[in-house]
């Protein structure tokens, strides 16, 4: 009798637990919402700050956000996906695959502090002739390394769920191990792919401290890659820590978390149509 | 996967074509906070006379700027202190510009039963020190006292430290903000804090304390009355030239002059 | 056919260069650390340099004691708040949930997994300090407790997302014996599931745990930032993370408080990479369990 109370209490906690999360998930996206939504229009995405930053729009950080982020799927992109070739196709089991894959997670371990004085004393000082110093360049380069682990590991994962089968056959045609991974393998796998470089484009534009050390608060817009320039992320840091106006941070926070909803909509849109793929085998 | 090597190409191309060397403005000026928002206010006025340039305003603190115009890496550097002796030892030809008066208010949140009284400087150094450590001592509530100070490279600091704290250290648990906009953000969300900032940045969400029976003021600046005021100044490696004499002369003209004004700080007549 | 044979193994040299891209990033990692930070102890000891508590740059004073202490009290704090809540969350989703209610909280953990540290940091700068200053009647939210709030919930989804996965992986042959001698289903989660669980689980909140440490933008937004060694949950502090990203800037660089500062980062990178091996461990050792 006991036992069959405590079973029910057990399970309002378990409930209640899992209401606690939803609550808490809705409360950081409300507070957000709520005063995010006021200063947001079509002008503030698209109109330079103006006064200290205390009025006009943000742009130059929306521009900034692409910028760093492209350089960095410019750089991780292939760089993952030809390792993820690599280990599937090109290597077995072994110690080398081992080591590139402890390697790979040990990398994503690494905090995001770590990566900004490792870009800051690789990219900023050490690189400084070829990358500016203090640029987009090297903020999208810190980014990539960090998020190279993530797309390696998505990407295969992705071309190991294409069946041996299907390779075998392809062999079997006579088609070269070249021709098996282009035709065959890499196509079955782009949606995989695809969803691994969404999620690394999600990690890349919300992250702040890989580059907080590389941006500089400018109101202008980004000139070149070797310029400086500043992302969503850090202005929203610099808003918010500096006090400077909690309206236009609200607003850079807002346009930030709709550019994340916008990614994990589309990454679930991609497995949804994965995981249908797959069942059709 | 061939459209997306086409497209990568298309996108490199795109950025070679904008790729150039060097910062993306043609005059930077980096340092104090207290002086960001005029700089910045008139960096924008004069951008809009003068599109073809663009300026480039960060913070960091007056040790900072300093250190950056010392070093090269920017053409301004904005100070609210004076430079130290070491620096001027070092850096023989950084030459000083003031462009604004300011003063160092004390602050607390409007709802602060300090906001209408007076302090002697002897209580707000050792309110600041730690000596004294609840509003009660003060006549007021039974509260703890959150002192608010700025960073380690700060102007507003050395000045504050200088000018008041006479060799006392001000207390190892005050917070420390990195702007004077963050303390204003501090003290207006927090009844039991007091902080310090330049006479620009009050607004209606903090209160100065008078400093005996002295408000600060355009008037008891100008009349020294109030004991913490202070230049704020623009610095160059020797002489300003160029881009950097321009704006330098712009802020000194009465355009510049009155943005000072609307930014809340202090004209020089 | 001999053409095939070159180019195919053309590419492979060149992806084999892709693949150790990783592993030379991680050791240039390594290298710049190091050759920021070594040279510190050129001028203080290790033991000053850890076990001191004065960090006062411009008199040579270099004690992180503080920070490591700082950063130690807050990680702890978020486990403390995570850990339970994130344990039965993630017995909900493996054992309670129906497919609707799965199919609302998964996707909302993962959610909360990619909400970016600064916007946690913003929410957490404004409603936590004031909760936690107004719950716990403090002078100042900005404590350690604030931090370790916002850094539990950060750390949830990791906790819940592994702890769900050793609960499912844990073979149904378990399950039924319980069932057939007669226990409920909180019997059954709470005496069998749960402890059969037990290294994958552990392995989660490990890696929460690097996470925790290695975090800097929710904390540095909250945590007071004060010079003073913490006295406890409600005190303000500074913790590693926070104390490189605010004095970065003034730092002169290749001065020595520029070397002390990448030591401070020296420290949760070893933490973090141990407790990943760590991890990886257990993860490896849970699985091979019911192999």
């Amino acid at each position: 009798m006991l036992s069959k109370t405590t079973d029910r209490l057990a399970k309002i906690w378990l409930w209640m637990s899992a209401l606690a999360i939803i609550l808490i998930l809705l409360s950081v996206l409300g507070y957000i919402f709520i005063n995010g939504i006021g200063i947001m229009s079509v002008s503030f995405l698209l109109d330079m700050p103006k006064n200290n930053w205390r009025e006009g729009g943000i742009l130059p950080a929306i521009l900034g956000s692409l910028i760093v982020v492209f350089v960095a799927l410019a750089f991780a992109a292939p760089v993952g996906v030809g390792t993820a070739v690599y280990l599937t196709e090109f290597r077995k089991e072994g110690l080398v695959t081992r080591i590139i894959r402890i390697s790979s997670d040990a990398l994503n371990a690494v905090p995001s502090i770590v990566f900004g004085l490792f870009g800051l004393s690789l990219f900023v000082f050490y690189l400084k002739d070829y990358t500016g110093g203090p640029s987009l360049l090297s903020a999208g380069l810190t980014l990539g390394f960090m998020i190279l682990p993530t797309i390696i590991r998505t990407s295969e994962v992705a071309m190991r769920g294409v069946p041996y089968a299907e390779r075998m056959e392809s062999f079997g045609l006579g088609a070269s191990k070249l021709q098996t991974i282009k035709n065959i393998v890499l196509p079955g796998a782009v949606p995989g792919i695809a969803t691994g470089l969404i999620l690394s484009i999600g990690r890349a534009v919300g992250e702040t401290a890989p580059i907080i050390f590389m941006v500089a608060l400018n109101p202008t817009v980004p000139k070149s890659l070797f310029g400086s320039g500043n992302t969503l992320t850090t202005q929203l840091y610099y808003l918010a820590m500096e006090g400077i106006s909690m309206k236009v941070a609200f607003g850079t926070a807002l346009t930030l978390m709709l550019v994340i909803l916008t990614l994990n909509a589309i990454t679930r849109v991609f497995k949804k149509r994965l995981s249908r793929n797959l069942r059709r085998g | 996967m061939k459209a997306g090597l086409v497209f990568l190409a298309l996108g490199l191309v795109l950025f070679s074509g904008c790729v150039s060397k060097g910062n993306g403005a043609d005059l930077v000026i980096a340092g104090s906070t207290t002086v960001q928002p005029i700089v910045a206010r008139a960096s924008e006025v004069y951008s809009e006379e003068h599109p073809e340039v663009s300026i480039g305003v960060e913070g960091g603190g007056s040790g900072t700027g300093i250190r950056m115009v010392s070093e090269g890496s920017v053409a301004i550097g904005a100070s609210s202190r004076d430079l130290s002796a070491d620096e001027k030892s070092k850096n023989p030809d950084l030459f000083t510009t003031t462009i604004a008066l300011d003063c160092i208010a004390i602050v607390v949140n409007p709802s602060n039963n300090l906001s209408n009284a007076s302090l002697t400087l002897n209580q707000i150094r050792d309110i600041f020190s730690g000596k004294i450590t609840n509003y009660k001592d003060l006549g007021g509530p039974d509260t703890r006292i959150v002192v608010v100070e700025r960073e380690d490279g700060s102007g507003t600091r050395s000045m504050f430290e200088s000018m008041v704290m006479n060799n006392t250290d001000v207390s190892d648990a005050a917070l420390q903000k990195p702007a004077s906009g963050a303390i204003r953000f501090t003290v207006s969300g927090n009844e039991n804090a007091i902080g310090y900032v330049g006479i620009g940045y009050l607004d209606g969400s903090i209160t100065p304390i008078a400093i005996n029976g002295i408000l600060p003021s355009e008037e008891s600046v100008r009349a020294k009355s109030y004991p913490l005021s202070r230049d704020l100044y623009l610095i160059t490696r020797g002489q300003p030239t160029g881009l950097a004499r321009e704006f330098i002369d712009y802020l000194l003209s009465e355009k510049g002059q009155k943005i000072v004004k609307e930014e809340g700080f202090i004209d020089i007549k | 056919m001999k053409e095939q044979f070159t180019w195919e193994k053309i590419v492979g040299a060149v992806l084999m260069l892709f693949s150790v891209t990783a592993l030379v990033i991680l050791l240039l990692i390594m290298l710049f650390i190091l050759d920021g930070g070594l040279p510190l102890f050129n001028k203080v000891s290790v033991f000053d340099f850890l076990l001191g508590d004065k960090w006062m740059p411009a008199k040579g004073l270099f004690g992180a004691s503080q920070f490591i202490i700082a950063a130690l009290l807050v990680t702890f704090g978020a486990v403390l708040i995570s850990v339970p809540l994130g344990i039965s969350c993630a017995i909900f989703l493996a054992e309670i949930a129906p497919p609707w209610a799965k199919s609302i909280v998964r996707p909302a953990i993962d959610l909360m997994a990619g909400i970016p540290s600064i916007i946690y940091g913003v929410f957490a700068l404004i409603v936590i300090v004031n909760l936690v200053r107004v719950a716990f009647n403090v002078a100042s939210g900005e404590t350690i407790l604030a931090a370790s709030i916002i850094l539990a919930i950060m750390i949830l989804p990791i906790i819940i997302s592994i702890s769900q996965d050793s609960i499912e992986s844990v073979p149904k042959l378990y399950k039924e014996g319980s069932y057939a001698l007669g226990a409920t289903d909180w019997q059954t989660i709470r005496r069998v599931l749960v402890p059969a669980a037990g290294p994958g689980i552990i392995a989660g909140i490990i890696l929460a745990m690097g996470r925790a440490i290695g975090e800097t933008m929710a904390v540095v937004l909250v945590i007071g930032n004060v010079e003073k060694m913490p006295s406890g949950l409600l005190s303000p502090g500074e913790t590693l993370t926070s104390a490189i990203l605010l004095e970065m800037g003034e730092a002169v660089v290749k001065s020595t408080q520029y070397n002390a500062l990448f030591c401070l980062g020296l420290v949760p990178f070893i933490l973090v990479l141990i407790m990943s091996i760590l991890s990886s461990r257990l993860i490896t050792k849970s699985k091979g369990r019911f192999a």
